[in-house]
């Protein structure tokens, strides 16, 4: 065991795909839209203004609370957050401090090897959205521009206990947050868009003396790829200060995606006095009962759910069906092309493999953003067993159908893959062969008769594969026999 | 009687002479917008200028939004239109309403019409002086801490700030959103019922309005025969009390006996905390509501080296002396270090404030009080920012606990309006409006005879 124990608590910003945003009804969604054309007195802070809460915001945000098993309660609280900044138009930003819409909730992880952990959850709660500070790249005044469309969209801000012990589970566990808002439907959860944002917590405490490093937060992992390396890059240099018997300050750091490693933005002494307080112009919000068992009522089936559904009915390995379901739509592809075809782990054997390979190597998040359709599977199996092609030209026709979307016989067609049935053609490649290649004549007739898959190859590697192998190795066993 | 649009332009130009020496006005509109249709056709009214009028400048008396022009309008301003009134212009106010004389506006003070050497009280006090001198029939107040109510009294009007909840703030440039009401300033309580008619009721802009029905003018002359009123005794404990204004209390007591009400004395000890309570949540909710003011999207902007620079310059140059001594105080307040000691502990005060009007007014059908301690001062006669936040100790309660409250004009000192003020329970507007109506028809009758400065009736 090493001598050093890393304690992750991170702290993730959901933005919810609402029609509208959190206290105006200008539209949420503006991602594309040209800078500050989604706007309106409330959501720019004019003098005068008040919020109104948006019933959507609630529901997505019960309904993201149920999910993530939290209590949701009957009562919270809007309050004011507030600072200085030019993005943020009232200079206060309404979010629920003293009493969020849910404490204490859990995920569960899962890593390759099955292993389960629970991540605590210590509150999620509902806030607005800033807008966005553009630093034009040509000013020579170094002037900044503010677009105000993202202003006033809304979150949920989801904080975990400090549970996640290493960068692997952190990446682990956010995996399995954004698929389950996905399964949801209140958020893209689309990290490189900003839809889904983490701050991670980290201190690293030394088992040999108990003694634990102060807490360095870490800002604007904005990607995937980089909350492990990130959290990886700050464990070690927090370990490595340690080492020296130094002091490990407590500050704020921002991950630098280009130089890939974490930069020092602010000291403990420099951070803001939020000056939280009642947001006065809401009223309390008030959820009831028979309100929240409805929400409970009409949650989809979640990943894990799912998951052990597809093991059971459909027969698949632990692993297959934690890959298939880590995606909702991977999951609603595989079951719609498993009942078509009938032949559920074939399914997920071509999915796992070249399916998801190819979407990978392409960027490709959704399955339906391919040109695959379950109908496809169903019609290449039939190909393969009434033994027009075989399972290597199956597999190997994927990648064209995923590109293209023609159907498996049009390709097999196109390309002339078809099996060759001609036994005279294939004894023909064979004699060829033989009379090419006497020494291994040679060799088979003193008994090595494991020769054979020479001349089996050989007929593959005239035909591209597309012989069927049972055939060649029975004519080859037959012409080698009578030699 | 309303205007018909071809004589607006002249009530304009009339308005505009009479107001040389008051300044009530900050803006007075040239070519006012007469609503086609309406109960109140071509009736004007003046509106405080820290309530938003779309396409007319509304400054709230500060340079930071000298030229704010707004792109809405408030609410009651869209009712008011709706119903037919004419807005005719915007009224002085200490600056974001934080004062109590009116000489705290960023551009001049507004003088008293009944002695120009005189405040006419604030920081309603632009419309206050707007009704007194004859200039509109009505006007539109807000009242934070007394706002509405004090200038009434200084000027001799009737000025009512109605239950929290009832008319919405959508469009008010907020001070302190928990305490701020809009409320309308006439000579008549009719008047009163009438613009709360149309001003009142649940507005979905505004989450904190409630929804309920309130008919004003049903039950206004029913008279007051009956009722059970709860005078409150522990006025007399205030050491800055006027002799004059207590004499006057004593009377007011007597005056609702003869109209047949029974008039008790009740001891409502905790309104003595009003005024510490208030200077501590109003700030609080100053400090972040005025944030918004930084140069960024709109008003006063003073270029800096930094953003930071810039936040500074700007706000430094857009404040006066008072709202900034009000932010620095609320930052204060609400610091991580101070919350517990201030702010939670005044919100905790509040509420047994509020409980214990509640409680008395279990009781009684209303609460009488007077509205401020004293007659008008001089303009500049008082320095002491303090002595002004003393004297709202009998207006805050109102706001703490979000009851409807109006000023009765009654009595004198010297040639001086006193006021005496009626609480009532929340959301019990109606009868607060029509014991003061039955004393108006009383002390007008018994009095002079006529109809107490009734300068025209708002109808059409
Ligand atoms: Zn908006």
């Amino acid at each position: 065991m090493s001598r050093y124990r890393t304690v992750i608590g991170l702290e993730i910003h959901v933005q919810l795909s609402t029609k509208t945003k959190m206290f105006c009804s200008c539209s949420a969604e503006s991602f594309d839209a040209e800078p500050n054309t989604n706007i309106c007195p409330v959501c720019t802070g004019q003098p005068g203004v008040l919020p109104v809460i948006n019933e959507q915001a609630v529901e997505y945000a019960v309904k993201t609370s149920l999910a993530l098993n939290f209590d949701v309660h009957e009562y919270s609280r809007f309050d004011r957050k507030n600072y200085f900044y030019p993005d943020l138009p009232k200079g206060y930003q309404i979010t629920q401090y003293f009493h969020p819409i849910a404490t204490n909730g859990w995920i569960e992880i899962e890593d390759e090897d099955g292993n389960k952990k629970k991540i605590r959850l210590r509150r999620l709660h509902m806030e607005e959205d800033a807008g966005k500070l553009i630093h034009a790249g040509n000013s020579m005044k170094g002037e900044s521009l503010v677009d105000y469309n993202r202003a006033g969209v809304p979150l949920v801000e989801i904080v975990t206990e400090p549970d996640i012990s290493s960068p692997k589970e952190a990446r682990l566990f956010l995996e399995k947050l954004r698929s389950i808002v996905r399964y949801l439907g209140v958020s893209s959860g689309d990290m490189e868009k900003g839809a889904l944002r983490c701050d991670a917590n980290i201190s690293v405490v030394d088992e040999e003396t108990g003694r634990s490093s102060n807490r360095v937060e870490i800002k604007n992992i904005n990607s995937f790829k980089f909350v492990e390396k990130a959290l990886e890059y700050e464990a070690k240099r927090i370990r490595e200060v340690l080492e020296k018997g130094e002091n490990v300050p407590q500050e704020t750091r921002g991950w630098n995606m280009k130089e890939k490693k974490t930069i020092s933005m602010r000291s403990k002494e420099e951070e803001n006095d939020y000056r939280y307080f009642p947001e006065p112009d809401l009223p309390p919000l008030v959820l009831s009962k028979e309100y929240i068992e409805k929400i409970k009522q009409s949650l989809p089936e979640l990943p894990d759910q799912k998951k052990e559904r597809f093991m059971k009915e459909y027969n698949l390995p632990r692993y297959d069906a934690t890959v298939l379901t880590s995606d909702k739509d991977l999951a609603s592809f595989f079951e719609e092309a498993a009942k078509l075809t009938g032949k559920p782990k074939d399914v997920s054997n071509y999915i796992m493999s070249q399916v998801l390979r190819y979407m990978n190597e392409n960027n490709i998040e959704s399955i339906y953003d391919t040109k695959i359709k379950p109908e496809h599977f169903k019609e290449l199996f039939e190909l393969v067993d009434s033994g027009k092609i075989t399972t290597n030209i199956a597999k190997n026709i994927i990648k064209d159908i995923l590109k293209t979307g023609k159907s498996p016989s049009e390709i097999v067609k196109e390309k002339g893959l078809e099996v060759v049935t001609d036994e005279n053609k294939i004894a023909e490649i064979i004699k060829k062969a033989m009379e090419q290649n006497p020494d291994a004549v040679q060799q088979y007739k003193n008994g090595k008769k494991s020769v054979i898959g020479f001349f089996i190859g050989a007929v593959m590697k005239e035909t591209k594969g597309k012989a069927d192998p049972k055939v060649v190795q029975k004519i080859a066993a037959k012409l080698l026999e009578e030699e | 009687m309303g205007y018909k649009k071809d004589q607006i332009k002249d009530f304009a130009e009339e308005i505009k002479e009479k107001d040389k020496d008051i300044k009530a006005f900050i803006t007075i509109v040239d070519d006012p917008e007469v609503p086609e249709s309406g109960e109140y056709k071509g009736v004007p009214i003046a509106i405080k200028d820290n309530i938003i009028t779309e396409g007319i400048k509304t400054t709230c008396a500060s340079k930071i939004l000298e030229n704010y022009i707004p792109p809405f309008d408030a609410t009651v301003v869209k009712k008011l239109k709706e119903a037919g009134f004419v807005i005719i212009g915007k009224t002085n106010l200490d600056e974001f309403a934080m004062g109590s004389s009116t000489e705290r506006s960023a551009f001049f003070p507004t003088r008293n019409p009944i002695d120009l050497e005189r405040i006419p009280g604030g920081s309603s006090g632009g419309s206050a002086a707007a009704v007194a001198a004859d200039m509109v029939p009505v006007a539109l107040g807000s009242d934070t801490g007394g706002s509405i109510r004090q200038p009434s009294a200084f000027t001799g009007i009737y000025g009512f700030k109605p239950t929290y909840g009832l008319v919405s703030r959508y469009g008010l440039v907020a001070f302190a959103s928990s305490l701020d009401q809009i409320g309308p300033m006439a000579k008549t309580v009719d008047d009163i019922a009438k613009v709360m008619s149309v001003i009142a009721g649940k507005d979905e802009m505004d989450s904190t309005t409630v929804d309920v029905n309130i008919d004003f003018l049903k039950d206004l002359n029913k008279g007051i025969k009956g009722m059970k009123i709860g005078a409150i005794k522990t006025v007399f404990d205030e050491q800055g009390l006027h002799e004059d204004v207590a004499n006057a209390f004593e009377e007011f007591v007597k005056v609702i006996e003869e109209l047949g009400a029974e008039v008790e004395w009740v001891d409502v000890p905790s309104i003595k905390y009003s005024v510490a309570v208030y200077y501590i949540i109003a700030p609080s909710e100053v400090s972040s509501n005025l944030s918004r003011f930084d140069g960024v999207r709109y008003g006063l902007r003073i270029k800096g080296e930094n953003i930071k620079e810039m936040y500074m310059k700007t706000r430094n140059a857009g404040f006066g002396e008072e709202v900034k001594r009000r932010i620095l105080l609320g930052t204060f307040t609400l610091s991580a270090t101070y919350y517990e000691a201030y702010f939670s502990k005044a919100q905790k005060v509040r509420r047994k404030i509020s409980d214990e009007l509640y409680n008395s007014l279990k009781e009684f059908d209303a609460l009488i009080l007077p509205t401020v301690p004293t007659p008008a001062p001089k303009i500049g006669e008082i320095k002491d920012p303090l002595t002004y936040y003393l004297m709202d100790i009998f207006t805050i309660p109102a706001n703490l606990a979000g009851l409807p409250a109006i000023n009765v004009p009654f009595g004198k000192s010297g040639n001086l309006p006193l006021g005496m003020q009626i609480m009532g329970r929340r959301f019990e507007d109606a009868k607060v409006l029509r014991i003061a109506k039955a004393i108006q028809e009383s002390t007008t009758k018994n009095k002079d005879g006529k109809t107490h400065g009734c300068y025209r009736e708002i109808k059409s």
